[in-house]
């Protein structure tokens, strides 16, 4: 019997276009710093991606090995340059760990509040980059003007507005300056109404929602699997962060304070009530509820820092004066996670009884939460790409170290 | 579970697979064998009382010492290391296995000690095992896709070796 050409199927099975390489990035607008990804494509189709690293690898572990701790807390601060604080902080308890240092309460609520407002500055980075991924400017400008004022209050309190070098071992460089209270108060007060407006740009607007609903899912098994931390783990639904479920010497700072792992339970978040209700296209662990992990996130680290404040006024105790590290550090290896804001940042310490460690490692939450990427883009659009590498909201210094 | 517990029932199930524990130190650890490094892994993740299912990190750690005085103060023979930090999402805990292994395989220069690869247990490994063996050195037998990571992949030698040399040029580029 004679083909039928006029059958559709047929010509459409007829007539394939040949798998093309194509190159995203390193320099491409949406990929977040100097990532490369090589997409083999069929038509629109992706069906795999390979992603090249280390185009800002900067040897810091091996920088590591020939300054003291406290010189090397410059290098954590360029590892994730959007939440410096947080990864001085992460440094500065692996080297206390060792050394066997406790803080006092009111070094404690300092930190807190300086982790806290870290993690609201870096979230709206995130925020705002992930709106240029999908095609909308604006809310990135939206996200930069509050994000200044974070940065204007650290910049009061140690001088520098990205790398900081602020919290080292024993506490931090400086006590906070009079009035800085006060001001940061003040802040959380005009930026708590302000959500409701990234809100009604992004979450609830509905191209945002069509571009991210339901795209990149990634079951709790999965990110487990691939060492996905931090919001990327939280938004498939694994009920997991080291501020509750950490090691002792980190969750004792947040001892007392009330809050809730903000994470989807019975298809519900813990304090959504006054929060835009979630999609009915959404599904659990897909790029939308990751950004909504995030959104929710900046809601309760606002609250953190009030309690904070109020601790912090009231504590007793010094602001926790840097320990100078001159003599020799104690024999042993250390290892500890913190959670910043993308994820468990992890320092390693091994002393060999010198003054400079033997080795540092430091274990990138950001490197493991790529590397799903190409398990989650298989058989994904082109078009996709972007929504679910932003979604993961990676960082490329803390990735190439 | 007591370290000790968990030492006598690891030892128990994989005989000479376990092959010694520190449980003084600040962050206990379990010594495995390089061969007996996967099945340990699959069984820590499996097991209903630990549920270790969280890779948080492997490093790479060389010991040696180039300075003949000082190395013979040091205390160690020189031997590579591969630390693995384990946890837990579910049961909450942690767990740290190190394996030791030779500088070189065999003692024969420029080839790099072997180690079973996790990367069937654990996806993180994956790309955990490509740094360690871009950085360190250490040949993860098994792994799907071994290659340099964070170098690139004509780079030569392994920076995080305590003997490696800058290189003085690297294609026209002037090193030091």
């Amino acid at each position: 019997m004679a083909t039928q050409l006029d059958d559709a199927r047929i010509i459409e099975f007829d007539v394939r276009t040949d798998e093309m390489l194509v190159n995203m990035g390193p320099q491409h607008p949406s990929t977040h710093g100097v990532l490369r990804l090589v997409l083999r494509t069929d038509g629109e189709i992706v069906s795999e991606v390979e992603p090249h690293l280390g185009y800002l690898h900067r040897c810091a572990e091996k920088i590591g090995e020939n300054l003291t701790p406290r010189q090397w807390i410059p290098y954590t601060d360029r590892m994730d340059y959007l939440a410096g604080m947080n990864m001085n902080l992460g440094w500065s308890l692996c080297v206390e760990k060792l050394i066997e240092h406790d803080l006092s309460e009111k070094a404690k609520h300092l930190r807190v509040i300086i982790a806290e407002m870290g993690r609201i500055a870096s979230h709206l980075v995130g925020m705002g980059a992930y709106g240029l991924d999908l095609g909308t400017f604006s809310p990135f400008l939206y996200a930069f003007r509050e994000r200044e004022k974070i940065l204007d209050l650290f910049e009061e309190a140690c001088g520098a507005r990205l790398t900081y070098s602020y919290l080292t071992p024993g506490g931090a460089t400086a006590d906070l300056p009079n009035g800085w209270l006060q001001k940061c108060s003040a802040f959380l007060d005009q930026f708590e109404p302000v959500i409701q407006e990234y809100h009604a740009l992004l979450t609830t607007n509905a191209i945002f929602v069509k571009r991210t609903a339901a795209i990149g899912v990634m079951s709790g098994e999965m990110a487990v699997d691939y060492g996905c931390t931090g919001p990327v783990l939280r938004g498939s639904g694994v009920d997991y962060d080291l501020r509750r479920d950490g090691e002792e010497r980190y969750t004792e700072m947040y001892d007392g304070y009330a809050f809730e792992v903000i994470v989807q339970k019975e298809g519900h978040y813990p304090k959504d009530h006054d929060y835009p209700a979630i999609p009915k296209e959404a599904v659990l662990g897909d790029c939308w509820h990751r950004f909504y992990v995030r959104m929710l996130e900046v809601v309760q680290a606002v609250d953190l820092v009030r309690q904070a404040i109020d601790r912090y006024s009231t504590a007793s105790g010094d602001w926790g004066v840097p320990i100078k590290l001159t003599h020799k550090l104690p024999k042993g290896e250390v290892y500890l996670e913190t959670e910043a804001p993308r994820g468990q940042m992890g320092f390693y310490l091994v002393s060999d009884g010198n003054a400079i460690p033997w080795r540092v490692r430091a274990r990138s939450s950001c490197f493991c939460n790529l590397s799903v990427t190409s398990e989650l883009c298989r058989g994904c659009l082109i078009a996709d790409v972007p929504a679910i590498v932003g979604s993961l909201d990676v960082v490329m210094g803390e990735i190439d170290r | 579970m007591s370290g000790q517990n968990l030492v006598e029932r690891l030892s128990k199930r994989f005989g000479d697979k376990i092959t010694g524990s520190n449980l003084e130190a600040i962050d206990p650890w379990i010594e495995v064998s390089p061969d007996g490094i996967a099945e340990v892994c699959e069984y820590l993740r499996d097991d209903a009382e630990l549920r270790l299912n969280l890779l948080n990190c492997i490093t790479g750690v060389d010991y040696f010492m180039a300075d003949p005085k000082k190395a013979a103060k040091a205390g160690w023979e020189p031997h590579t290391e591969v630390v693995y930090h384990l946890s837990s999402t579910l049961n909450k805990h942690s767990l740290v296995l190190k394996v030791i292994l030779p500088r070189w395989k065999d003692g024969v220069e420029g080839e790099l000690p072997e180690v079973l690869s996790v990367s069937g247990v654990y996806n993180t490994a994956n790309w955990h095992e490509r740094e360690v063996y871009d950085l360190s050195g250490v040949r993860f037998v098994g792994h799907p896709n071994l290659r340099r990571i964070l170098c690139p992949e004509d780079w030569v030698g392994y920076p995080l070796r305590k003997d490696y040399e800058m290189p003085l040029e690297y294609h026209g580029i002037r090193g030091r």
